[in-house]
């Protein structure tokens, strides 16, 4: 399938059309019936806490927090491939691929109410925290990818950029240098159609991203990012290519932010309603859906009791995470150096003098 | 006369510039159709024309070194990062090119251009959107910083920075960006880069601050003078060329110095400004001068940045212990 789609050809891979009909049999991914419904469920959860952070947002609850409305399917198909072992190197705007690692929604929530706990996703393995400096954390996973060949490891590295980050040289050079060392990671990126207010026009006079993986000599194929089928049959075979030692790997998931940029950002600024309405028909979660639906495995019904429950869960989660209040001074020093010097320990000293003589005040 | 905040002030010197001087383009990420994600050049491209007023790929390195080159071609670049902390990408082109190509051509080349970019915490945001890195820029050869902290002294600067010859580093304290609002003069008007200024004038202490400081600074002064403390605030404005004369003629009257800063202290403004005390008024000097900076530590995210953000209380605790020593 990856030489089927081969980037140059610049046709998208698409399993299952926006009405939920398979188009291409041929492609279906090895997944179970039951596999398909629990995913669907993992991406409704996402898209229900996703929502629910916005609105929690807006009630002065939580800072800023980046949507992952419409994106869903691309980290529900990561879910269905990553293993243990595997790598997650993200970027910010991979709920389901967190969670799917073992990051808590508790410490997501933690992170952005402002704690750096937040990011110690204490039962993930080999997940990195959220990147904020785009594209740079690409790098990362190369030399992550380089890591697990010298050490003759099986795991395989899957790391996010959005449509953006790949005019960042640091996008370049890390496709270069995994291509060169033929290092074992799946270059995601999530072709939104925006950076911020950016279009993706402005953003490359490519017709594609998937198709720049040729002059790097790499795999490249792009891929229908709201269909899931899609989605888990490409990360099958990436997985397949890059655990076999043919190298990177880079997919193009073309999707579509629905939300705002940040909870800070204002779409209509940059955007016309009948481009979102054009592509809230293609709505991953709706697709899959209304496949599941013509298979009889799914019903109304069932949704909206599990949203029930997902929201009463959510909430719950929530709350807890606001129960943590208390930022001791020392966590400000705490984890700057391995070996910290002695120097911060005295500017830590002094600013408690002065905390003693602000208590004494009063 | 009108009532502005620093975002307007700033986007009245971009525009009446635009208008001024065709050469002049301005760029970055988001600044066209949006105007930036702090507003701060809302309507400039409606107003002037997506050639001159345009969003880039999202690229900081590109974005200054695109820069270099039609600087060296005789356009006058204004552009933005979109934030302090992602400057970075950028560093080779601003200290290899922007910062060396007068020197290295000789003269015959230079890279006159305007690098704006929001700086400093406060804002209760995510990793990187809280720096406050001036000290990085002013230790670089080449290079002029420039950091106001007035709607009306943000026009006025950046207008001397648009019409400077030499490349320069525009730092805005995006935590005042809309939180003072002042008169500003609708017209023309530049104020010189390199010139610090006397904000009030007093007897005991000199305190030297700039950017989004100098709020808490006078904060903490109202305290000061219950306490029966006469200080004299100076706006450094200017971070290179620093402003010697000034703050020097401060010290000899005064004969203490504070130096507040919201960066990490070592190797900073704070201390090139007490090494200029102690080599220029070191025998007018009644007590040791002292720096009230960030901790040399990463700014923690919103729930710890109050340990490290400068608090009017934190400014006259030292206020009190250098007048008192
Ligand atoms: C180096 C760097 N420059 C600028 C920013 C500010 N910024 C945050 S997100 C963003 C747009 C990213 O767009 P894209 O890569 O398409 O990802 P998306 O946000 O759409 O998921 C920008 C410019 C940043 N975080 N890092």
């Amino acid at each position: 399938m990856l030489e089927e789609f081969d980037s140059f050809k610049t046709e998208m891979f698409q399993v299952m059309d926006p009405a939920g009909n398979i188009t291409k049999p041929e492609h279906f991914p090895k997944l179970k019936d039951k596999d398909i419904v629990g995913a669907y469920k993992k991406m409704l959860f996402a898209r229900t806490a996703d929502l629910m952070v916005v609105s929690y947002q807006r009630q002065g609850r939580i800072y800023t927090y980046p949507p992952n409305q419409g994106q869903e399917a691309i980290s529900g198909a990561v879910a269905q491939i990553i293993r243990k072992d595997d790598w997650l190197v993200p970027a910010f705007r991979e709920l389901g691929a967190w969670l799917a690692k073992g990051a808590s929604l508790k410490e997501i929530f933690m992170y952005f109410m402002g704690f750096e706990e937040g990011s110690l996703f204490k039962n993930a393995r080999n997940m990195l925290p959220m990147n904020v400096p785009i594209a740079s954390q690409l790098q990362h996973a190369t030399g992550i990818g380089y890591a697990i060949n010298y050490k003759e490891k099986d795991e395989i590295v899957y790391t996010f950029v959005g449509d953006g980050g790949t005019s960042q040289g640091d996008f370049h050079e890390a496709l270069n240098f995994a291509a060169v060392w033929k290092v074992p990671v799946i270059f995601i990126v999530q072709n939104n159609q925006f950076a911020i207010s950016v279009p993706f026009k402005t953003q490359t006079a490519s017709d594609g991203i998937a198709i720049k993986a040729l002059a790097y000599g790499m795999p490249g194929i792009q891929v229908d990012g709201n269909d899931f089928l899609a989605m888990t049959k490409t990360f099958e075979e990436a997985s397949e290519h890059a655990g076999s030692g043919k190298g990177p790997v880079l997919i193009e998931a073309v999707t579509y932010r629905m939300g705002a940029h940040t909870t800070s950002d204002d779409p209509s600024k940059y955007r016309t309603k009948e481009e979102e309405d054009e592509w809230a028909a293609k709505d991953p979660l709706v697709r899959l859906k209304k496949y599941l639906m013509t298979q009889k495995l799914w019903t109304d019904k069932e949704e909206e009791t599990i949203t029930g429950q997902y929201k009463k869960e959510i909430d719950r989660i929530f709350i807890e995470a606001e129960k943590h209040t208390d930022y001791p001074l020392e966590d400000v020093f705490k984890y700057q150096y391995a070996d910290l010097p002695d120097d911060l320990l005295l500017q830590k000293a002094e600013h408690e003098k002065f905390l003693n003589w602000k208590a004494s005040r009063k | 006369m009108k009532i502005m905040n620093m975002v307007n002030a700033i986007n009245q010197a971009i525009d009446l510039k635009l208008e001024e001087d065709p050469d002049i383009v301005v760029f970055g990420e988001d600044v066209g159709v949006e105007g930036g994600v702090f507003r701060v050049t809302e309507n400039l491209q409606k107003k002037h024309g997506a050639r001159r007023v345009f969003d880039t790929p999202l690229a900081e390195s590109a974005i200054v070194g695109s820069a270099v080159g039609m600087a060296v071609a005789g356009l006058k670049p204004v552009i933005e990062m979109q934030f302090s902390g992602f400057v970075y990408p950028a560093m080779n082109q601003i200290i290899s090119h922007v910062a060396r190509i007068r020197n290295r051509s000789r003269g015959r080349y230079g890279a006159p251009m305007v690098i704006r970019m929001p700086y400093g915490g406060g804002i209760n945001a995510l990793e990187h959107h809280s720096e406050s890195m001036e000290a990085l820029f002013a230790h670089t050869p080449g290079l002029k910083v420039v950091i106001p902290s007035t709607p009306g002294d943000a026009k006025g600067l950046l207008i001397s920075a648009i019409e400077s010859e030499d490349p320069i580093i525009f730092m805005e304290p995006k935590r005042l960006y809309r939180a003072i609002k002042q008169e500003v003069s609708e017209d023309k008007y530049s104020i010189p880069i390199g010139q610090a200024k006397v904000l009030s004038h007093g007897s005991d202490l000199t305190v030297v601050a700039y950017g989004a400081l100098i709020r808490e600074v006078q904060r903490a002064m109202v305290k000061a003078k219950d306490m029966g403390i006469s200080v004299e605030l100076i706006d450094l404005r200017t971070i290179y060329p620093i402003d010697k004369t000034t703050v020097i003629e401060s010290i000899k009257k005064t004969g203490r110095l504070v130096v507040v800063t919201e960066g990490p202290g070592s190797f900073g403004v704070g201390a090139e400004l007490i090494t200029i005390a102690n080599e220029e008024a070191f025998l007018h000097l009644e007590a040791p001068p002292k720096r009230v900076s960030g901790f040399d530590t990463i700014v923690p995210l919103p729930k710890g940045e109050h340990h490290y953000i400068i608090s009017p209380d934190k400014i006259l605790f030292e206020i009190e212990k250098t007048v008192k020593y």
